[in-house]
């Protein structure tokens, strides 16, 4: 499974890259593969504030409704339009064409708090396999 | 494990458990006077003895049959063509619960598929619910849902919706953050425009309006619902879903929900239930709509098949965060609505939407003639009117109640304003001698 480098993760499975005082959110490629096909993604308003590890999102399959938590504390900038009329981005492309958010962080250190690609690794080997 | 009633030891190992010795020292705290309290019931019947007791009460009503009747107000004398309880009288739709295992009920969600069908066809909306309990109920719903989905504060309301309607609105937002502010009507009973777009501001969620209103008048919402949307609000419309057999449909008004009872499609008046709540939005909010969704789709073999469908919304899924806990639906009800339209048909119900106007009117037409009462002749309707009488109304249904008929609904229970005004219902079951005979009464008083 390919977790880039360059991005930074949440133990619930967001990544997230930051570029300047903004960054754009999504699911990883492990998160995507478990919620299977994505059908509707609720995308946050814009000016929103939110908060580190508390929904911003939800994103829905066939079969359930997931949160999306935001990975660190901000207000939202932009939300990913295209997931309006294709969904199926999130499975095609989870780190590029699938980001779902994009937010200006109001604590930059929380990104302190976030895994290293390795780091997230490590945790997806020790999920429970079904 | 069996499931028999326990033992004494059992008893006695679960009082210790909780370290009480008998069960007396369980239920201490219970005022002893309060622990065996004597029941004054009478002592038992037979059951002869029981059912001619039941039917001695039975006979202390009287019926829509056993008189004639011009009460309406939310809940209206139909013809009900037999086959509609043939129907929904086998046993496979009358004893049938909530489908758990609901694909595997293929005819339970067809019936409900038909049903969705028909009421996005006559509302003019995209997507229909499954049902829910009643009018009132469906129509709180739709509230919520506009409060979810725009995330505002307030409700704005026409007080001349239903008063059971805005009163089950309020309940349901009782204890929340969220406010009903009311618009009043003009002399005439229709919605005060000027009040209305006084209040429409950035607080509003979602507007209430019900067309028939509750006097029976038919609103003019004329540039409604785009002022409403410029404002970013929701629009909800409660329609008569018989009236729009001839009236312009929530769809065409403009409006995002049409949500109402559903009553007069082939249900009977009851006692006030077990009714229907229909429950229609745009496609824009169908991830908000509560209750059960029927669709179509293909089984493994690509085979036509029904199944419940969007179910991320609602509960056992969303847990906390779904918007209802509606996950039942008025079933039976929702079938006999379906049977009742498909039997008469889209030509059938406009018929039917034609004649309750026509004899409504004609009715109008005659008590107008009579000195001792007013009506305002000028106010579009579609079944129900307002009559103003010059005497206390109270003496006046007290005395054609004692003749059998049954003069109308009492507005000022309602609006203590309107006194000695009452709402007169007329459908298709009245004939001419029978509106006849009713004039002439009316003219005695």
């Amino acid at each position: 499974m390919d977790f880039p480098e360059n991005l930074r993760y949440t133990k619930t499975h967001e990544w997230i890259t930051v570029g300047g005082t903004k960054a754009k959110v999504g699911v990883t490629e492990y998160a995507q593969k478990e919620i299977s096909d994505v059908v509707f993604v609720e995308l946050p308003k814009q000016g929103q504030a939110v908060q580190q590890a508390k929904m911003a999102a939800v994103v829905e399959s066939v079969k359930a409704a997931f949160d999306i938590y935001a990975p660190v504390s901000g207000k939202i900038t932009d939300a990913n339009k295209a997931l309006e009329s294709n969904p199926a981005l999130i499975n095609q492309s989870p780190y590029t064409e699938g980001w779902i958010f994009e937010l200006e962080l109001s604590n930059p250190a929380e990104m302190n708090t976030l895994m290293t690609a390795a780091q997230y690794h490590e945790v997806v080997q020790q999920a429970p396999k079904h | 494990m069996p499931y028999l009633s326990l033992t004494e030891e059992e008893k006695k190992a679960m009082l210790g458990q909780v370290g009480v010795r008998s069960f007396d020292d369980l239920i201490m705290d219970i005022p002893a006077s309060l622990r065996d309290p004597k029941i004054n019931l009478p002592s038992s019947l037979s059951e002869p003895e029981v059912q001619d007791l039941i039917s001695k009460l039975g006979r202390r009503n009287t019926t829509t049959r056993d008189a004639l009747s011009f009460l309406g107000a939310g809940s209206y004398e139909h013809f009900i063509p037999a086959a509609v309880f043939e129907i929904i009288g086998r046993q496979e739709f009358l004893t049938a619960y909530t489908p758990y295992q609901s694909e595997a009920s293929q005819g339970t969600l067809q019936a409900i598929y038909e049903y969705q069908s028909l009421m996005t066809e006559l509302t003019g909306l995209d997507v229909s619910n499954a049902s829910h309990y009643d009018g009132a109920t469906s129509l709180a719903e739709a509230a919520l849902v506009t409060l979810r989905h725009t995330d505002r504060p307030k409700l704005l309301v026409a007080r001349s919706v239903h008063p059971h309607y805005r009163e089950t609105i309020r309940t349901y937002l009782a204890g929340t953050p969220y406010k009903v502010e009311e618009f009043g009507f003009d002399e005439k009973g229709n919605f005060d425009r000027e009040e209305f777009f006084a209040k429409l501001n950035a607080d509003v969620a979602g507007v209430i309006f019900q067309t028939p209103n509750f006097f029976g008048n038919i609103e003019d919402l004329e540039g409604v619902s785009e002022k409403i949307r410029a404002n970013g609000s929701l629009m909800i419309l409660t329609a008569n879903p018989l009236s729009l057999g001839l009236l312009k449909s929530p769809g065409e008004w403009g409006a995002d929900i049409a949500a109402g009872e559903g009553q007069p499609l082939g249900l009977p008046m009851e006692f006030g239930g077990p009714y229907l709540g229909y429950f229609v939005t745009s496609k824009a909010l169908m991830r908000r709509i509560p209750g059960r969704l029927a669709g179509l789709t293909q089984d493994a073999d690509g085979k036509r098949a029904f199944c419940l469908t969007l179910q991320a919304r609602e509960q056992h899924i969303r847990r906390e965060r779904a918007g209802s806990n509606i996950c039942s639906n008025q079933a039976l009800c929702a079938l006999a609505a379906c049977v009742y339209m498909t039997l008469l048909g889209k030509n059938g119900i406009r018929e039917i939407a034609e004649i309750n106007w026509d004899r409504a009117t004609y009715l109008r037409q005659n008590i107008a003639k009579l000195k001792n009462f007013e009506v305002d002749s000028t106010q579009s309707i579609f079944n129900e009117f307002r009559v103003k009488s010059n005497k206390p109304f109270a003496k006046i249904e007290e005395k054609l109640m004692a003749q059998g008929i049954f003069p109308g609904v009492a507005l000022e229970r309602f609006y203590p304003e309107l006194k000695d005004q009452f709402l007169v219902c007329v459908t298709e079951t009245k004939s001419r001698e029978n509106l006849d005979w009713f004039v002439e009464a009316l003219a005695k008083c």
